[in-house]
This record gives C-alpha cells, structure tokens and sequence, in this order.
C-alpha cells in the first residue's frame, strides 16, 4: 500500500511540473508581441525558441570557421575547460583540505588569508590570469579553479575536522602506516563531506565557465551566448540559457549519485 | 632618381614570377640585386661607356664599394625584394572586434585579399577593446584590430604594459556618430545634454575624444557635467533600451542597431565635428615587424589592398554581405548596408544620404596621432611630457604605408602629417606643429 501511495505520489509531483510547464509557456507564448513587419518585437516567445533550438541541435557540430561553430563543438570547448580547471582545484583542494582538517592550529593559522579570497568573484581574478599566464583559454581554466576551490577546501576541512576520534584512536592504536591511515580511515570518513563539497563546486565552476567564456570570446557557450546578443539575436540567447541549465542538472546528477554511493551508516 | 630604377627592377621581378610562378627564390632575389646595382651604377654614370672606363680603374668590386658609400644600395635591394622575400609565418591570426570599422581587415578572409598576397590568415573575433590588447600583447593574435589611440598607449604604456606597438595602416575615416535615446527628441545642441549619462567603448578611443570635444566645444565639462561609461558596444543597444543610459557615441553597426531596433536616433555622425577623422586601425607589436618582416610586409600590403577595395562605394554592397555571416559581424545584412552605402533612416523619420558616413583610407597620418595626443593629454590622460612627433613617427608608419600605396598602384599622400581642419569647434584648423598651444587654446581641460 505504500509503495502504491508512494507511486502515484510521485505520479502527481510528475503532473504536477509538467501543468506548471504548460502553463508557464502558454503565459510566455500569449504575453509575446507578434512580429510588426516581419520584425520581431520585445522578447520572442517559446515557439520561436523552439524552432531556433531544433535548428541548432539537428546541426551540432558544423565548423563555419573560428568564430562560428555548432552547439555541439561549444559546449565541448566549455566542459573541456571546466574539467582541466576543477579536476586541478579538487586535487588541490582536497590534499590542502586534509591537512588543515588534521591540524587545528594550521587552520587557524591560514584561515583569515581563506576568508579573504573566499568571497572574490572567480571573475575578478581573469585580469590578472590574463597578465600573468599570457594565454586566455588557461586563463578561463585558472577561473574556474578559483570558483571550485573553496568548497572543496572548506567541505574537506570541515568533513577530516569531524571524524570521530575513535577512528582515529584506533588507527593510531593499530600502527597504521600514514598512507594506510589516509586512505582507509581519513578520506573514506569524510568522503560524504567531500562529494558534498565537490557537488556544490561543480555548479558554481559552471556558472563561471559561461560569465568567464563572455570575457574571453573565441569558443564555448559563453561565447556563443555573447556572439548572440551582438546580433540581439534573443531566441538563440535564450536556448543556450535553457541548454547550460540542463547541463548543469546533468553535471549536479552525477555526482548526486555519486554522494549516495560514498555515503555510509555508522 | 632611385624610384623609377627599383621600379623597373619590381617590374622585371614580376615577369620573372610570371614565367617561373613557384621559382627558386634564391634567383630570383639574386637577380634583383644584380638588377639594382646595375640600375644603380647606370644612373650614377650615365652613359655604359663611363661607366666601362671607370670600372677599368677601380675593379667592379671596388666600384661597388664605392657606390655603397654614396648610395644605400642594400636598402634599395630590401625594398626592390620585399615582394619576394620567403614569408616567415603563413598562418596569422588576426583579432577583431565586431564592429565595421574592421571592414577591410574581416573582409580580407572571406574576399581573398590574404591569399591573394601568400598568407593563409583566421581572423578571431574578441568580446572587447583590453581583450583585444591582451591577446595582442600576449602573442595569442598577431596582428590584430585596434582603435587608432590604442597602439599610442600601449607604446607608452599608459592603460596598459608598456609593449612597443606600431600602426601600419587606419582602416576607416568618420564611421562613428552620437546616438540619443528616442525621449531626447527635442535636444538641439551639447548643452542641452547636461546631467546626461553616455557611453563610449573605450578609454583609449577616438569615441571618447571626440564626444569629450564636442561636450566641451558646447560648454559642457564632461568630467562633471555628464558621466561617461566605458561600455562594450552591443551592451550599449541593450542598456538605451532599458532607459539606463542617455545616449552614446559608438562605432557602427551600433548606431543605426538603435534605430532599427526603434530604440533611439541618431543625433550627429562624427564626421560632422571633424570630416575625415581616423576611427580604426590595424596595428602590430613592433618585435612581431622586426621578426617576419616579409609576413609583416604582405600583411601590410593585404590589408592596404583591402582598404582601398572598401574606399570605392561601388563595393561597399559586396562587402556587405562578405561581413555580415555569424562567423564576422553577425549582423543583418540590410542593416550594414545602411552602415556602408550611407542611405539610412536617421531614426526620425528622415532617409538620409551620406556617401562618406563611413570611408576607407589606410593612410595613417602623424597629425592624426599627435591630435590624439593632445587630447590624452588635455584629459590628463597622459600625465608627464610628451614629445608627440617622436611617438607619432614611431607609431604611425606614414611612409611605410606611402610606400606599400604606391607599390599597389594607389596614388598616397606626400606629406607625413597635415593640417586637419574641423567643422565643429572654436579652433578650426589643428596645427600638428604647435601641439601644446593647441591644448592651452581650450577653456576646459584638465592640463
């Protein structure tokens, strides 16, 4: 019986959206201006949307030259540049994160200095990148790196700062070697605190990735989205809205399911 | 006397070409200089028969020797070869932002001006005017599209690293005009924009100079009477638009962008505060010159070439459509038709015709870069001494592009520098020679 209640509650969450969806766009399509002239007037409604979006995903991967390539070819570019950059940030992120969540007085010690990197938009850095590595593809990585840092570096502290005592008692007790110690005691203990860490920046490096992409022009979906509004061209710029907000929840799924492995009962 | 000489040896170097299209460089490029000496001596001694006696005394070694001491014949073989000099680096990237004072420089891909003088080259489009500078100053262009102030910073490393560029070619004249808000209907003159909020796409641009003047001329102070906003040109649609800004001066398509979308009008064309006044430019980091000087030098003569191909208004149709494709402008083609034949509707109500809205002419004049400047400086800008020819000679490669000019056929200035004359302002004519008495003859300025 409760499974039925279960399935058919879930039914209605399911139903539910999509009434929501269908009305949402029938708002959009009915408050849109008809076109004056052939011109498009004010914001274009989602059947324009659609029939710009069928045309863009039917041909993802065309190369018309360095400034104008397909759908496809753009979002590569960008995930190609988010995983170089957040891979690098993790690693880093995570060893740092590890020593200061052993050893309370090196966190203390570093942490006024994180507190007041922390806060800076990941974007403010590009000038700097951009003086200092000479290359601006690296430095849209360098970006992303500074945008998925944090999180990592504060859940991983916070997740080795929390292990039980006891664990580390007993490794202690047991004579493990401190390789054995990181990684059958430490990292398994706080792996749900990291992957939590690693979800949130995941999201955050995404959203930088297109803002950084806007600065830099050349490739990504950044750049398409800022090629677009050039040409006022909105029903493009609104599909790669809707196109990196889907990636983004496919990114976010991953590593949702990941957590549910990594998580453990006491 | 030398000119005709090299002439005729360029001329023997193309037919030599013609009959041996891929020929051993080596040669050839020996051939010339043989060519050049001959010339040379011919002219010195006139006749073959002074010339034989002479060369009786001295040896033909020594007569060349001596010739050299007089006359700068390994110059004269480096200008009668540039043709076919082996080129250093064929495949270029080239940066642009997407306006259409890049005309000539986007075009040269898509209409073969490149290829057509051995260079395989991309151009890049860059989101804005310090992206475009960085790419350039960290080598990720090679040569690259900038606004006519831009490569006098960066040499002086003012906005900017101090990185030597040079200026080998303007790419447009006029091209730039003051668009207004369509609730700003009623405004007449400068003074009537006060309290005002513009916009201008960057520091170092002919934009804000020229709108700074035109405020200023009117009595306006436009350091406290209005503010200006450095925004990147398609921000600038958008925020007319949303009521945040009153009005801007902008390079094109952006203007007529305001009136095709019904946003705004346009108020005045820059070309009625100074007609024919430098917009765009296509520059180089100088050790990029230094090190392929013969890529430098075809690249020099495409984008001349392309230049004068966008001057005739006969083209402009063409080039239209050439520019207009996502991969370049990403504009519709109607609209840069408006842009570039000079039919457009003003925005109020009126269809006006303005052959020289924009025009096209590579000649980079010194008065052009020492006016610039002078406004740099009147704005404080630039704070220390300046020596304006010197920079202005460094920069602006006025003879440089005589020569390429003339080599393609085109008739050049003579002149590295002019008397400019405005149509708008107290001062009608600018002295090149008396730059500082320039800036004092303002009332409002901030040196």
């Amino acid at each position: 019986m409760d499974q039925l209640a279960a399935i058919s509650e879930r039914k209605k969450a399911i139903l539910s959206s999509l009434a929501l969806l269908a009305i949402l766009l029938a708002v959009w399509q009915l408050t849109t201006k008809p076109p004056i002239q052939g011109k498009a007037e004010g914001l274009p409604g989602p059947v324009a949307v659609a029939a710009r979006a069928w045309e863009m995903i039917s041909d993802p991967l065309y190369d018309r030259g360095p400034n104008d390539k397909g759908i496809g070819i753009q979002l590569g570019y960008s995930i190609g540049r988010l995983l170089v950059g957040y891979t690098a940030a993790a690693f880093v992120a995570i060893c740092l994160g590890v020593m200061l969540g052993l050893s309370p007085s090196f966190y203390r010690a570093l942490n006024p200095y994180i507190q007041i990197l922390k806060p800076i938009s990941p974007l403010a850095w590009m000038p700097l990148f951009l003086y200092t590595i000479k290359d601006s593809s690296r430095s849209a990585m360098m970006v992303i790196f500074m945008s998925s840092l944090w999180p990592i570096l504060a859940n991983t502290a916070f997740g080795v700062a929390g292990i039980k005592r006891d664990y580390l008692n007993v490794s202690a007790l047991l004579q493990l070697s401190w390789v054995k110690r990181l990684w059958k005691v430490i990292l398994p203990a706080a792996a749900p605190a990291i992957v939590a860490g690693l979800r949130i920046s995941i999201g955050s490096a995404w959203v930088a990735i297109v803002a950084a992409e806007m600065l830099i022009g050349g490739t990504g979906v950044g750049y398409f989205v800022w090629n677009e509004w050039n040409n006022l061209q909105l029903t493009s710029v609104i599909f790669a809205i809707l196109l990196t907000g889907f990636v983004g929840v496919v990114l976010d799924m991953g590593f949702g399911s990941l957590a549910k492995v990594l998580t453990y009962k006491e | 006397m030398a000119q005709p000489l090299l002439q005729v040896a360029r001329k023997e170097e193309g037919a030599m070409k013609e009959d041996n299209p891929n020929g051993a460089i080596e040669s050839t490029e020996s051939l010339i200089d043989q060519k050049v000496e001959e010339s040379v001596e011919h002219a010195v001694f006139g006749s073959d028969l002074r010339r034989r006696e002479f060369l009786r005394y001295v040896g033909a070694t020594g007569a060349l020797a001596i010739l050299k001491s007089v006359f700068p014949l390994d110059a004269a073989k480096a200008l009668a070869q540039e043709k076919t000099g082996p080129i250093e680096k064929k495949n270029l990237k080239v940066g642009f932002i997407p306006i259409t004072c890049a005309t000539p420089i986007i075009m040269a891909e898509p209409m073969g001006f490149y290829k057509k003088h051995g260079l395989d080259v991309q151009v890049h489009k860059a989101s804005g005017w310090a992206m475009i500078r960085d790419l350039s100053i960290n080598g990720e262009t090679d040569a690259t599209h900038m606004l006519t102030p831009m490569p006098l910073a960066t040499s002086l490393g003012i906005g900017s690293q101090a990185v030597p560029f040079i200026m080998p070619a303007v790419e447009n004249i006029n091209g730039q005009a003051i668009t207004l808000a369509n609730k700003h209907k009623g405004v007449k003159e400068a003074k009537d924009m006060k309290g005002f909020k513009f916009c201008v796409p960057f520091d170092y641009s002919m934009h804000n100079f020229l709108l700074r003047y035109f405020l200023a001329e009117g009595g306006v102070d436009p350091d406290k009477d209005v503010q200006i906003r450095v925004v990147p040109p398609p921000e600038m649609v958008a925020n007319l638009r949303a009521g945040n800004v009153d009005g801007y001066l902008a390079p094109d398509p952006f203007n007529q962008r305001a009136v095709f979308e019904g946003e705004g009008f346009i108020f005045m064309l820059s070309k009625d505060i100074w007609p024919g006044h430098p917009c765009c430019a296509f520059a180089a980091r100088k050790d990029f010159a230094d090190k392929n000087p013969n890529t430098f030098q075809a690249l020099f003569k495409a984008i001349v070439d392309a230049t004068q191909y966008a001057h005739q208004a006969s083209h402009r149709k063409e080039i239209a459509a050439a520019i207009a494709p996502r991969n370049f402008l990403n504009q519709p083609v109607e609209l840069l038709e408006q842009v570039l034949t000079g039919v457009y509707p003003d925005g109020l109500g009126n269809t006006k015709n303005v052959p020289d809205r924009i025009d096209f002419d590579p000649f980079p004049y010194h008065s052009m870069a020492i006016w610039i400047l002078t406004q740099m400086k009147r704005w404080g800008y630039i704070k220390q001494d300046v020596d304006y020819k010197k920079i202005a000679q460094e920069v602006y490669l006025a003879s440089g592009c005589r020569e390429v000019m003339k080599s393609l056929g085109y008739k050049a200035p003579a002149q590295d520098s002019t008397k400019h004359q405005f149509t708008f302002g107290k001062t009608k004519v600018f002295d090149p020679n008396a730059p500082s008495d320039y800036i004092r003859s303002f009332v409002i300025r901030r040196a």
